[in-house]
């Protein structure tokens, strides 16, 4: 597995922690949507930085009301055929305004890293069978969007009217 | 017709070094079949019983005549010199080689086509009336609002990966041509009482296993709403639909098991959430678009011209064929001309590249450089003058395309079956060819009347059997095709699912089974009555004891 972030392949800094592990002293973890609504107490007086991740069948709502709590949020591709979190990713950037990490874990594949990126992903957990340096051109091959989506790149309709994508509220 | 601008005429040529690239990986064994599969179908390309097939998309059936021209010269080039139009107003190759697929798509891209989403758990190509921009009974040309919903609709990020996949079509008129009401999402254009336009939007339709007709889950939805109401519906559909089980993943399923009233309530609770996020159109685009479909300078003609009556008299070959084969256009002295692709005895669909060229040659010279690709297979000339009529049907003749049978008995929906398609349980060419062949005298074929045969190969229904007037389904029994018949369907506005006839019947015996419905109806029928209207009235039961005597 890589880490991509932000178009680079970098170290990870966050440990994911079973439900059944102890949680570590100190350290950056990613907890499952489960523990944190089992241990919300212990979690917040860690003092340290906290993730959470949700299933594909977790919904944005389930963790929307916390947000201001989590520096990375991960969602799991169970299959890379499962699409779930890229309805949750826009949900979670576009209506519920998270700005933190938004991270894909589980089956991610070069040729769905950029679908990703217009959600609203800024962070891949790579395991795809192209190296990971060649799969980071995937997210240069199509420069042309036709609909507004989490990444705010102006679409073809707005470039036609001559002015970039309407901004967020 | 819509036309290219650079942004999309760029994405359609990026698309094609990425299809390169993949295609390229693929040969050299950095990718899987496995791997590569999903890549492939995305560019609509299968791999069948014997070779692979490209599924060339054709935007709500709307082709130029170079397009037309670019078709034959792939068929030629690349494949048998052939080509076949399907129920959803594409065209397919059945013989092309993987490593020419990346050159075929270059080609197309340079007539400002692509073979996007023709597969795949993703929204496929819209289809739309093809009588669009000539029918008399049109509210409006409905490619405006498909053309809209295909570029929104193209590599949406967030809808490619649907638990199946998922079909929309288009009308503008209240005949509805396009079985709107067996898609995913079928859409009807309609004013409301102050005269504004919008969409009637129906939800859940759909064939295969289960067998539904939509359920409008709006009356009326102001048009400027369209593409974040859209989006309302599939994010429901993303997170909501079932993904555990192959033949219960369309949305009807979804819409089935909430219930038409919760899904309602959910979809317009993601609707009202959306607020601000843009979705929708900014202003001036629709217009952009609609400015494409703009009507054709047609010129100002007599409704009846002299020429055409006088040559009906003339040429009773002539005369039955427009009597078939024409349908009524909004200009007076022109005329919509429906191709028949039902030879007697031909496959359903079928299409050479010279009769291809054929087409383009008349749609450049007759009508205003237009062809239109209908999902019962057959392709139409949308807009020539009644007097260019004869001309245009010699023509025809010339090339085999004048059978004279539009909407009759030989007029018959077949999807590949077992001849070519992987999935296939039973054959569907070989037994329309039969059935074709049967009811070869034309003058028997208009005593019938209307009649809609529809034969599927498998359960998968691309054949559309279940809104047949008469639906043939293949299944494997033991090693033998059989069939089960349906009666009573419907795709049209008063659509309804066939209701299976009785136990299913071996191969040799559905030729003899078909005749067997249709003289049953001839004598039930009082006068004047359709299939569809006898069969509603008399029920199955009189149909069934005939087919079914004991020997």
């Amino acid at each position: 597995m890589s880490l991509i972030k932000d178009g680079r392949i970098v170290a990870d800094p966050w440990r994911h922690v079973d439900d059944e592990a102890p949680l570590p002293a100190t350290g950056g973890i990613i907890v499952s949507l489960a523990r944190w609504q089992a241990e919300r107490s212990a979690l917040i007086a860690r003092r340290a930085p906290l993730g959470v991740r949700l299933s594909s069948a977790d919904r944005a709502e389930d963790i929307a009301g916390d947000l201001d709590r989590f520096d990375v949020i991960a969602l799991e591709f169970p299959a890379f055929k499962d699409g779930r979190a890229y309805s949750t990713a826009r949900l979670l950037r576009q209506r519920y305004q998270y700005a933190g990490e938004l991270r894909a874990v589980g089956e991610v594949l070069r040729d769905q890293l950029p679908l990703m990126a217009r959600c609203g992903f800024d962070a891949f957990e790579y395991v795809g069978k192209t190296a990971a340096e060649e799969a980071l051109e995937a997210f240069a091959e199509i420069d042309v969007v036709y609909q507004a989506a989490a990444d705010r790149r102006p679409h073809a309709a707005a470039l036609r009217a001559g002015r970039p994508s309407s901004p967020q509220t | 017709m819509y036309q290219y601008d650079t942004i999309d005429q760029k994405l359609v040529d990026q698309r094609v070094a990425q299809f390169r690239d993949q295609v390229r990986r693929r040969l050299a064994g950095e990718l899987t079949e496995d791997e590569f599969k999903p890549l492939r179908l995305m560019n609509g390309l299968y791999l069948q019983l014997h070779a692979y097939m490209l599924r060339i998309a054709v935007p709500y059936g709307t082709l130029s005549s170079r397009q037309m021209r670019t078709l034959a010269d792939i068929a030629r080039r690349y494949d048998k010199g052939y080509g076949h139009f399907t129920t959803r107003q594409n065209l397919q190759f059945n013989w092309p080689k993987l490593e020419d697929t990346p050159d075929i798509l270059a080609e197309l891209a340079k007539a400002q086509m692509h073979a996007l989403q023709t597969s795949g758990n993703c929204i496929r190509n819209i289809t739309a009336d093809q009588y669009a921009g000539a029918a008399a009974d049109e509210v409006e040309d409905p490619r405006i609002t498909a053309e809209v919903i295909r570029q929104w609709s193209t590599l949406h990020p967030e809808f490619s990966f649907l638990p199946r996949k998922f079909k929309i079509a288009v009308t503008g008129s209240a005949r509805d041509r396009v079985a709107a009401r067996v898609h995913d999402i079928g859409i009807v254009i309609k004013r409301n009482d102050a005269g504004e336009l919008g969409y009637q939007i129906m939800v859940g339709g759909g064939l295969g296993r289960t067998p539904m007709v939509g359920a409008t889950v709006r009356e009326f939805l102001p048009r400027r709403h369209l593409l974040s109401y859209l989006e309302a519906i599939l994010r429901v559909f993303n997170l909501a639909g079932r993904r555990d089980n192959l033949y219960k993943a369309r949305i009807k399923i979804l819409v089935h098991d909430l219930g038409a009233e919760e899904f309602t309530r959910q979809v317009e609770a993601e609707w009202a959430a959306m607020g601000q996020e843009p979705v929708d159109l900014p202003s001036g685009e629709l217009e952009r678009i609609a400015s494409f479909f703009a009507p054709p300078a047609f010129e100002t003609l007599s409704a009846v011209d002299g020429d055409f009556a006088r040559q009906q008299l003339e040429d009773p070959g002539f005369a039955q064929w427009a009597r078939t084969n024409l349908a009524r256009h909004k200009q007076p002295g022109y005329a919509i001309v429906n191709i028949s692709l039902k030879p007697i005895g031909g496959i359903p669909g079928d299409i050479t590249a010279e009769q291809m060229e054929a087409v383009a040659g008349l749609a450049e010279r007759f009508s205003f450089d237009e062809i239109r690709a209908t999902h019962e297979q057959n392709l139409v000339l949308p807009h020539v003058r009644q007097a260019d009529l004869y001309a245009v049907w010699q023509t025809l003749k010339d090339h085999g395309l004048d059978t004279p049978n539009l909407g009759l008995v030989s007029d018959i929906i077949a999807c590949p079956g077992m001849d070519y398609c992987g999935l296939a349980t039973a054959r569907s060419i070989p037994l329309a060819q039969s059935i074709s062949e049967r009811f070869a005298d034309l003058d028997r074929q208009h005593d019938i009347g209307e009649l809609k045969i529809k034969i599927s190969g498998c359960i998968n229904a691309c054949g559309h059997h279940h809104v047949g007037h008469i639906g043939l389904l293949g299944v494997d029994r033991r090693g033998e095709e059989y069939y089960q018949i349906t009666l009573g369907g419907s795709a049209e506005a008063d659509a309804a699912i066939g209701g299976i006839v009785g136990p299913a019947i071996p191969y040799d015996r559905v030729v003899d089974a078909i005749e067997t419905i249709i003289e049953t109806y001839i004598d039930l029928r009082a006068d004047g009555e359709g299939f569809l209207e006898t069969y509603r009235r008399v029920g199955k039961e009189p149909f069934r004891e005939n087919l079914y005597v004991p020997h």
